[in-house]
């Protein structure tokens, strides 16, 4: 099962190494990860996409975490209203006759184009995964030659 | 308000900074090797004539660091140098991360500059570490010294104890500040101390009260909670019994009729059978470890559960409790003696114990023709009136050593239980000795263990420590040949020492009397002999090639699926 985590962690060398380290030990891959500094950049904001068997090992895990030192905070918010968010950069062919077609196209996703070539294109996505996803299935047959993800970030909506 | 201002320290270096934090925090003794990245740190050891145990490998100063700290709870201090002296200290914090010892590691590492340049014994000690520490250190700036050294200890010692390692680039050792020592650690997002759920305690006293076989699972979190006391006064006044783990050993005292034994794969009948046969089982501090809870689906298949860990993650991580209470076990005892709870009726139950221990006690055929190490065992528990601190490596004398010798205090087993680390014993009970000077230190070693730390042997000699190493010498590593004869056909692939070192001749080499004992009929006059000194001795003794600890659980099978002697 799909689990979203979201974490705290000191910004500190090697604390990144712990954290990914309990996952490896228990033969957890990581399907994404998002980190970068938050406030006044003593810690990191991490949200991290897993799959794992069951919501015990969810739990388990969890606690595991819970138990370094560099984590000042962990949850997780996958049963929680959350928001999760990915941005991604696309490079697709893009010869002088196709340009057009591929200006209306990508606009029902309210992508931008962050980069032009003679013959190429860089598209510029941010929203869900699936959002993501589906952009990409429409280039396709354009050609894509060039895609980074950052992996989703996200977390808890508001209550009330 | 502000801060009232700190007092300026006169100028000092790393390195006499480090000692005189370790003298702030009550370090008494270092055990340590050194090395050209930590120069700096021997120098200051040096000047300051700080105590200094020189071990002669860095896996000896890891185990003696952990012999101490098992002893006594208070954390063992290692220092090594980088590269090489760091990772053979690597097998040492292991063990110490499985069984929760508190120690304190610092290794040298070369210059700031040169880290990530493949320098001279460099090695990247933090990766290494990362997974067999509760957490590591690197020290960046000479200042911060003070603060990591202090959070390294309060992290070593608090919580689920274990071990934390400081990695110390050389410049950063010789760089000096005036800077004042630190006040109070500061890590708010670290709860070593966690509130105790009442609710859950009540419930689980509920459960009690309404239980007819209740039963007392005890781990080494008695031991690291110092909760012995508690535990005794809980089991006697709800005649609760207890079954300990290997760890758990000398929380009860083997004489107590509400003790069981140990239980696991060669635990005693009745206690594994009482573990699969009680209808409620708390469990105060143990992990239900793959060598108590063997097979986990099957594992007191008709009980209630509950446990109490100071870890959060071990609730829930092999077998789910109805009650799971995080806590300190002596906090969350005091609260389940502090309730009115009525005492269940046991009375058939512990009948039903009494007939179990009667028709299936510990036992071994006693023979006219060998000496059996079983019967070595208990003639050392007779010898020492079952006081010694008994340390032991790794194999089928460390069982016999748990199930034969008669524990009676909290932290009297020095051993290594979950890594089942070989070569551990003579180092662990140097730092046992040294943490204990006039407490009797008792080594049970197998020929296998004795020959992977033997060097140590030089630290015992040139400190005049008083540690009597019995040698159970069946000229093969014995367990493992066990499982091949069990489990492999009697193949013994590997396991036979056709050819052996003359382990007397070796300890003499050292300048330690040794005893080479061969004779059933005088065995026990001779070990009195050969214990009759305060010095130290190695007592060789010859026991049976293909003698088997038994009873056994086969791995993966429940708890009442014990084998027997024949």
């Amino acid at each position: 099962m799909r689990r979203v985590l979201t974490c705290l962690l000191s910004n500190d060398p090697g604390v990144l190494n712990r954290f990914t380290g309990t996952l490896t030990r228990r033969q957890v891959n990581i399907n994404s990860i998002s980190i970068s500094p938050v406030g006044d950049n003593s810690a990191s904001r991490v949200t991290a996409i897993v799959y794992l068997d069951n919501e015990t090992t969810a739990k388990q895990l969890v606690a595991q975490l819970n138990k370094q030192i560099d984590v000042l905070e962990i949850h997780d918010i996958t049963d929680q209203p959350h928001v999760e968010r990915e941005l991604a950069l696309i490079r697709v062919n893009a010869a002088a006759n196709k340009r057009a077609e591929l200006f209306a196209m990508v606009q029902p996703f309210r992508a931008d184009v962050v980069d032009v070539a003679l013959d190429s294109l860089m598209l510029q996505i941010t929203g869900s995964r699936d959002k993501v996803n589906a952009l990409l299935r429409v280039v396709q047959p354009y050609g894509v030659t060039q895609v980074v993800r950052t992996g989703v970030a996200g977390f808890t909506r508001a209550e009330g | 308000m502000q801060a009232p201002e700190e007092q300026a320290m006169p100028e000092r270096n790393g390195a006499e900074l480090l000692l005189d934090t370790l003298t702030a925090q009550n370090v008494e003794m270092i055990f340590g090797y050194p090395g050209g990245a930590v120069l700096p740190l021997y120098d200051a050891v040096y000047r300051q004539q700080f105590r200094h145990i020189l071990v002669r490998h860095e896996q000896g100063a890891a185990h003696a660091a952990e012999g101490y700290a098992k002893a006594t709870g208070k954390p063992g201090v290692v220092f090594v140098t980088s590269g090489p002296g760091a990772t053979n200290a690597i097998t040492g914090i292991a063990d110490a991360m499985m069984d929760s010892a508190p120690i304190v590691v610092f290794t040298g590492q070369v210059g700031t500059g040169a880290i990530g340049s493949d320098a001279f014994q460099e090695a990247d000690v933090l990766s290494m570490t990362a997974s067999i520490t509760k957490n590591n250190y690197q020290v960046h700036d000479v200042r911060d010294l003070p603060r990591i050294i202090n959070e390294a200890f309060y992290v070593a010692t608090t919580g689920r104890k274990g071990p934390v390692l400081i990695d110390l680039p050389k410049d950063i050792v010789n760089a000096t500040t005036n800077a004042p020592l630190p006040a109070a650690v500061n890590l708010p997002q670290y709860r070593p101390t966690p509130e105790i759920d009442k609710r859950q305690v009540a419930a689980l006293m509920a459960a009690l009260s309404q239980a007819h076989k209740p039963l007392l699972l005890v781990g080494n979190g008695v031991h690291a909670a110092a909760a012995q006391t508690e535990v005794q006064r809980f089991a006697q006044r709800y005649q609760v019994p207890v079954v300990s783990t290997l760890l758990g050993l000398g929380v009860m005292p083997n004489a107590s009729p509400l003790f069981l034994g140990m239980g696991g794969m060669h635990g005693v009948y009745t206690a594994n059978i009482a573990l699969s046969e009680c209808d409620l089982l708390i469990n105060v501090g143990s992990r239900f470890d793959d060598r108590l809870a063997t097979a986990p689906q099957k594992f007191a298949p008709y009980a209630t559960i509950a446990h109490i860990d100071i870890d959060a993650a071990e609730l829930g991580k092999i077998i789910p409790a109805t009650y799971p209470i995080e806590g300190d076990a002596k906090a969350v005892l005091q609260l389940m003696l502090r309730s009115s709870a009525t005492k269940p009726e046991v009375s058939a139950w512990q009948q039903q114990l009494q007939q179990w221990q009667a028709a299936h006690p510990l036992s071994y055929e006693k023979g006219t023709a060998e000496i059996k190490p079983q019967q070595v065992v208990e003639l050392v528990g007779e010898l020492t009136h079952g006081d010694a601190y008994v340390v032991t490596d790794v194999g089928q004398h460390q069982m016999w050593a748990a199930q034969y010798y008669p524990f009676k205090h909290q932290h009297q087993l020095i051993t290594s239980g979950g890594l089942g680390t070989m070569g551990f014993g003579i180092p662990a009970a140097i730092g046992t000795k040294l943490a204990a000077p006039d407490k009797q230190v008792v080594l049970f070693i197998g020929d296998g263990g004795i020959q992977m730390t033997s060097e140590e042997l030089e630290v015992i000699a040139a400190n005049d420590l008083d540690i009597k190493i019995v040698l159970l010498n069946n000229h093969m590593l014995g367990m493992v040949r066990q499982w091949q004869d069990l489990f492999y056909d009697r193949r013994r692939s590997a396991t036979v020492f056709d050819h052996q070192p003359n382990f007397t001749k070796l300890a003499e080499a050292y300048g330690i009397t040794a005893h080479h004992l061969t004779d059933p009929q005088t065995v026990a006059a001779d070990l009195a002999a050969a214990f009759a000194t305060t010095h130290a001795a190695l007592i060789e003794v010859a026991i049976p090639e293909l003698e088997p600890v038994m009873p056994m659980i086969a791995p993966g099978k429940p708890n009442n699926e014990m084998m027997e002697r024949d």
